[in-house]
């Protein structure tokens, strides 16, 4: 009785057609039979050595020929003729061994036998049976109070390993709290990134793009590198200019634009990258990362790519100078999705 | 003896006086590998590793992996004055100031690029001729492992200098690891210690980059090697080969010679690619800024498939409950490596399933002679291929000035599409191939020689082939065809397995559609007895003269 | 041939009216083609005539006699209005050969010029003269020489980097659309081309990105195309992509051929 799939024997198929005829037999090489080739070859290879010597050689030339000074041509020959001395060395090693190889040693095939894999069966016998012999005086089969007590430790081991990367980050406050919000709050000046100068409506033309930061980015101290470092992260924004009319007004963000004066997150909804790749003419926002591209027109819906949701816009307002101002906080996260990101989604600017 | 045995003597008797090293010798030092170039390709892997490590050991001298913030005042002028994190200072260092720097950094750059590549080739070439099959499973999925740490190794390490090119790679990292259910916030946190960036990224990937991956690579690479040298070097079947021995030539000093010299060759080839191609030029990127960003703005090639996912997985996210659920980005960022590497592992036991043959393998299969294999990887081949180039979908829109928008749409059903496809064609090819082979042993080599009879007949001579190369194409094992077992025995008791022998058997017959078995000797004797029957047919009606040719023998006499 | 055709007809008659009829086509031509140098123009005729005269024959048919700009049937635009775009747009685009186009098209591509420098000048004066916008900025303003490099690089990193590429290589943009590559770019057209935003691009006003700002990034521009690839031959300057082909195809390339060498027996 079969219970497993049945096989339909090789043997039954028929054998090999043909009998093994054996290693084929071994053609000389014209360096083994003409001493003059070998000689030939023999030089070969010894000029091959010369070269790789050469090249050790001119690559202690070339280092102490030219140090460098600043100039970048003088580096690029520096690069160029360290490593064609170093390379050469190594290459015409290597060529010259596999030219010996293949020329001069034999090249007569030879034959090993394998040996079984498996061990012989009087081994395997001997090798249960030793195991056998230990766990029997191990007594650990015996005594089930050793064994649970001993799988329990060892199961719990993994948790101090586990704890002691506990503090590698914050993690109270709660991170996605932390994430929900920027340093963006009411009255914070848009400014333009690098320059940090601010900004008034005249300033921008319909169909301009401005880079932009909170100007409390420049109140964090220059030591505090990571905050700064996380405002830019976060806090990037970008404006632009459209003819007002020409962009949907979602309901509740009316007044969150300056006369077409619209205000974007920098940061893409899908994994993070910076975009602001602006098409002035269709209103579009392209990520150079994945292609998600988002309709600032359309309240920054996604219109094409892996993103899903809508790039965040930063209300403005217009302050007592006549800079251009948020009104407050994002009214949700920025930047790609997390796990508890809806619960912080807020309604009124923060 | 000779004077080299002379010099070496005293040490050597040191040596085995401790460790008994003359018995290891002597089994070892003429140890038999087989002969072939495609034998060749892990041994570049294991190269350029370590080149890799060489060079990876010069740039820690000058490296600073901290993220600490500088103002670049060195020789390298756009970028005077400028803040910047140390590690990307000190990179430039390396680059500008220091004699050798550039060229080391570069040569460390090509032969990471090269590691993974002749990894990725190595393991094709395993896979198509079967040589992962038993005994070699294990070093099978050694080699998958060595793989993704090889994969990891290259992240960490470009990611290093901090540049805006890596940093935009990081800012996705994050924003994978933030889609991770439940816990994402809290790894992010961990990881970048606080919110992103942080100021622990790039230390910490310091230590993954140059301690714990190669370490493990290293303990990987010395157990592949170990198994490899235990079990010995698969063979290609053929004349005087067979399951149960080993024909090439000795390790000394034949492979000495070879393979010691491959190493210069592959090390010579990296440091010739660093001296006259540039990689890498971090200066142009400038320092990472996360509000930035560059157009081209590309990963490694060994990332492009994950990157060119990323690019083509549609919209996928889900608010449920008031919990997010971004598909889009889990999927291709957090499950395709893993899927990935679990097919790699699993398909030995697969294939061990589907064609039932559980023997011992020394002798590798010609590609042809596993056909649904052979489509299987090729479709691989392809699907990753699909993948990579929807990584570089800006760069294939630019130079071709396809819209970069048609192009994912393209990819998006391509990749269920074409792979496919290109199994089915692969399967035909090799199928044909296989017939094309069988046609030689049976008919012998097409000669070119036309010959007409009287009656104005055409028909080509064939020449008998060697009896060396007849072998050579009909070494290949015979497949095993498997039936189900009969779902009631013979008392009338159900089969418990039946379910599973049905399975298996539908899988069998798929694997093994079509395929060209090798004839028997009484199949090949009738063939060979039919063709010479044809060609004396012919011979009767007289061949007209033409230059004195005998008619044509057998390849077996009868 | 009778007689009669013999006397009616100089055997060089055919010659010469071939002449008169060429010479007249030349006349015509050269009267009415762009290039000319419309020999005719009195002294008195203003540039801002002679760039009227210009428009009308080589711009109006898209922008409207008036470049008051002109709409199809089906409400997209043929050529948008030019009443307010100033003269840096008009030497931008036509200095640069984008205008006039070609034909048709998703983005209007840079190619050889159709006017002379004198003509550019006269067609942005009169375009200048039909409302306030956008001048031609003064050769301080574009003059690498007196940017600050490092500076401009920053700036350039921010606000352009994202689509034409950190060494300027350009990039793609959303259906067929593309950000140009910026080598062999004159510093003045740079200039106008941030102050006007053609296109696609984005506006960058003299107010928020100053006239010193923009100096700094054309001076950087200008210095990273001269600069040197210090680590060999610079392979696109586009990063990962090219290196990964190279490696591929060089790398891996010769050192299957060097194995196949090895591995092939000796003769």
């Amino acid at each position: 009785m079969t219970t497993h799939s049945s096989e339909i024997e090789p043997a039954a198929q028929g054998g090999d057609p043909l009998p093994d005829p054996g290693l084929p037999p071994h053609t000389p090489r014209l360096t083994d039979t003409d001493t003059k080739a070998a000689k030939r070859a023999e030089r070969q290879i010894g000029v091959m050595f010369g070269i790789a010597a050469l090249g050790s050689i001119g690559f202690v030339a070339a280092y102490l020929a030219l140090p460098l000074d600043g100039d970048l041509g003088r580096l690029q020959l520096s690069n160029i003729l360290l490593g064609l001395g170093l390379g050469a060395s190594l290459l015409l090693l290597g060529l010259g061994a596999v030219q010996w190889a293949k020329k001069l040693m034999p090249d007569v095939e030879m034959v090993q036998q394998r040996h079984p894999l498996e061990s012989p069966p009087e081994d395997r016998q001997a090798a249960v049976a030793a195991f056998e012999a230990g766990a029997e005086e191990s007594g650990i089969g015996r005594r089930p109070l050793i064994r649970n007590s001993l799988l329990g430790a060892a199961a719990l081991l993994p948790l101090p390993v586990l704890f002691f990367l506990g503090d590698m980050g914050p993690i109270n406050p709660n991170p996605a709290l932390v994430r929900s919000t920027t340093i963006w709050t009411r009255g914070t000046r848009v400014v333009n990134d690098v320059t940090f100068t601010p900004i008034r409506p005249e300033d921008l033309q319909v169909g301009q793009l401005v880079n932009a930061m909170p100007e409390s980015y420049e109140e964090i101290p220059e030591e505090d590198a990571a905050e700064r470092l996380t405002t830019r992260a976060y806090s990037s924004v970008l404006v632009i200019r459209l003819e007002p009319g020409e962009f949907e007004v979602p309901p509740g963000r009316e007044g969150w634009d300056v006369d077409g004066i619209l205000c974007y997150s920098k940061i893409c909804t899908h994994v993070g990258c910076p975009i602001s790749l602006y098409e002035q003419q269709t209103h579009n926002m392209l990520c150079p990362c994945h292609q998600s591209t988002f309709a600032l027109s359309q309240a920054g819906k996604v219109v094409f790519g892996p993103a899903k949701r809508p790039l965040p816009q930063l209300p403005l307002e217009v302050d007592a100078e006549g800079y251009l101002a948020a009104q407050g906080d994002f009214t949700e996260p920025v930047g790609p999705s997390y796990w508890e990101r809806a619960k912080y989604i807020r309604t009124e600017p923060a | 003896m000779s004077a080299t045995v002379k010099v070496a003597s005293k040490p050597l008797a040191a040596l085995d006086e401790r460790l008994t090293i003359s018995t290891w010798f002597k089994s070892n030092l003429r140890k038999v590998f087989p002969d072939h170039w495609s034998f060749l390709l892990g041994e570049i892997a294991l190269y350029s590793f370590i080149v890799l490590l060489l060079s990876g050991t010069f740039l820690t001298l000058f490296f600073k992996p901290s993220m600490v913030e500088v103002v670049y005042q060195g020789s390298y002028v756009p970028l005077r004055g400028v803040p910047m994190s140390e590690a990307y200072a000190s990179t430039l260092d390396i680059s500008f100031e220091i004699r050798g720097g550039l060229l080391m950094r570069q040569i460390h750059h090509w032969s990471a690029l090269l590691f993974v590549a002749s990894m990725t080739v190595h393991m094709f070439r395993v896979f198509f001729t079967g040589a992962f099959r038993r005994p070699r499973e294990i070093n099978w999925s050694i080699g998958a492992l060595l793989l993704l740490m090889g994969l990891a190794a290259g992240f960490t390490g470009y990611s290093l200098p901090d540049d805006l090119l890596s940093g935009t790679g990081l800012r996705i990292i994050e924003g994978i690891i933030l889609s991770i259910p439940v816990v994402g916030t809290y790894l992010s946190f961990l990881i970048f210690g606080g919110n992103y960036p942080g100021e622990d990224i790039i230390s910490r990937l310091y230590i993954a980059h140059v301690l714990l991956v190669p370490g493990l690579i290293l303990a990987l690479v010395s157990a592949h090697l170990i198994i490899l040298w235990y079990q010995k070097h698969t063979q290609w079947p053929g004349p005087g080969r067979t399951e149960q021995n080993v024909v090439g030539y000795p390790l000394f000093p034949i492979y000495t010679a070879k393979a010691g010299g491959f190493f210069f060759v592959v090390s010579g080839v990296v440091v010739l690619l660093s001296a006259f191609i540039q990689i890498n030029p971090v200066w142009f990127w400038g320092p990472y800024d996360p509000s930035q960003v560059s157009a081209g703005t590309q990963p490694d090639w060994y990332i492009g498939w994950l990157d060119g996912m990323l690019r083509i997985t549609p919209a996928l996210e889900f608010v449920i409950g008031g919990y997010t659920l971004s598909l889009n980005v889990l999927i291709p960022g957090g499950l395709a490596m893993p899927i990935f590497a679990g097919l790699l592992v699993a398909y030995p036991a697969i294939e061990r399933f589907a064609t039932g043959d559980d023997r011992e393998h020394h002798l590798l299969d010609r590609p042809r002679n596993n056909p649904t294999r052979t489509g299987i990887g090729v479709m691989a081949i392809v699907f990753y291929g699909l993948l990579w180039l929807s990584g570089g979908n800006d760069f294939v829109a630019t130079i071709f000035q396809i819209p970069v928008n048609y192009i994912t749409r393209f990819m998006q059903v391509g990749l269920f599409v074409l792979p496919p496809l290109a199994f089915v064609v692969t399967r035909r090819i090799a199928i044909a191939l296989q017939r094309r082979d069988m046609e030689r042993v049976e008919h012998g080599r097409e000669t070119g020689v036309i010959r007409m009879t009287t009656e104005g007949e055409f028909y080509e001579e064939h020449a008998p082939i060697d009896q060396y190369e007849a072998y050579e194409l009909t070494a290949q094992p015979r497949p095993k065809r498997i039936e189900a077992a009969p779902e009631l025995d013979e008392s009338g008791i159900k089969n418990p397995h039946y379910k599973k022998t049905k399975r298996q058997a539908r899988l069998n017959r798929f694997y093994w559609e079509n395929t060209v078995d090798k004839p028997t000797p009484d199949e090949l004797h009738d063939e060979v007895e039919h063709a010479e029957h044809d060609t004396l047919d012919h011979l009767e009606h007289e061949a007209l003269p033409s230059g004195g040719h005998n008619p044509p023998e057998s390849t077996r006499h009868t | 041939m009778t007689a009669l055709l013999a006397k009616r007809r100089h055997p060089l008659a055919a010659v010469v009216v071939m002449a008169v009829a060429l010479a007249a086509l030349a006349a015509l031509y050269a009267a009415f083609s762009p290039s000319s140098q419309a020999s005719t123009t009195s002294a008195q005729s203003t540039q801002i005539e002679e760039g009227k005269q210009l428009f009308l024959v080589g711009c109006s048919s898209c922008h409207g006699i008036n470049a008051e700009g002109v709409i199809r049937d089906d409400g997209t635009v043929l050529g948008p209005s030019l009443i307010g775009v100033g003269a840096a747009a008009v030497d931008f685009q036509v200095g640069t050969g984008r205008m006039p186009m070609a034909r048709t098209d998703v983005q209007a591509p840079r190619k050889t010029e159709a006017y002379t420098d004198e003509q550019v000048a006269a067609l942005a004066a009169y375009v200048a003269s039909l409302a306030p916008g956008p001048a031609i900025p003064e050769p301080e303003q574009y003059d690498p020489e007196l940017g600050d490099i490092a500076r401009g690089g920053d700036l350039y990193r921010t606000n352009c980097a994202q689509c034409h590429n950190t060494t300027g290589q350009g990039g793609a943009l959303t259906l067929g659309k593309y950000a140009p590559k910026l080598t062999g770019v004159e510093p003045v057209h740079i200039y106008e081309a941030m102050l006007t935003g053609p296109q696609s691009m984005p506006v960058f006003s003299d107010e928020v990105l100053t006239s010193d700002d923009k100096r700094d990034i054309i001076a950087f521009l200008k210095n990273v195309q001269s600069e040197p690839n210090p680590g060999g031959f610079g392979i696109g300057r586009i990063g990962p992509v090219s290196e990964g082909l190279w490696v591929w195809l060089i790398g891996l390339g010769a050192l299957i051929g060097a194995a196949a060498w090895i591995g092939a027996r000796s003769s």
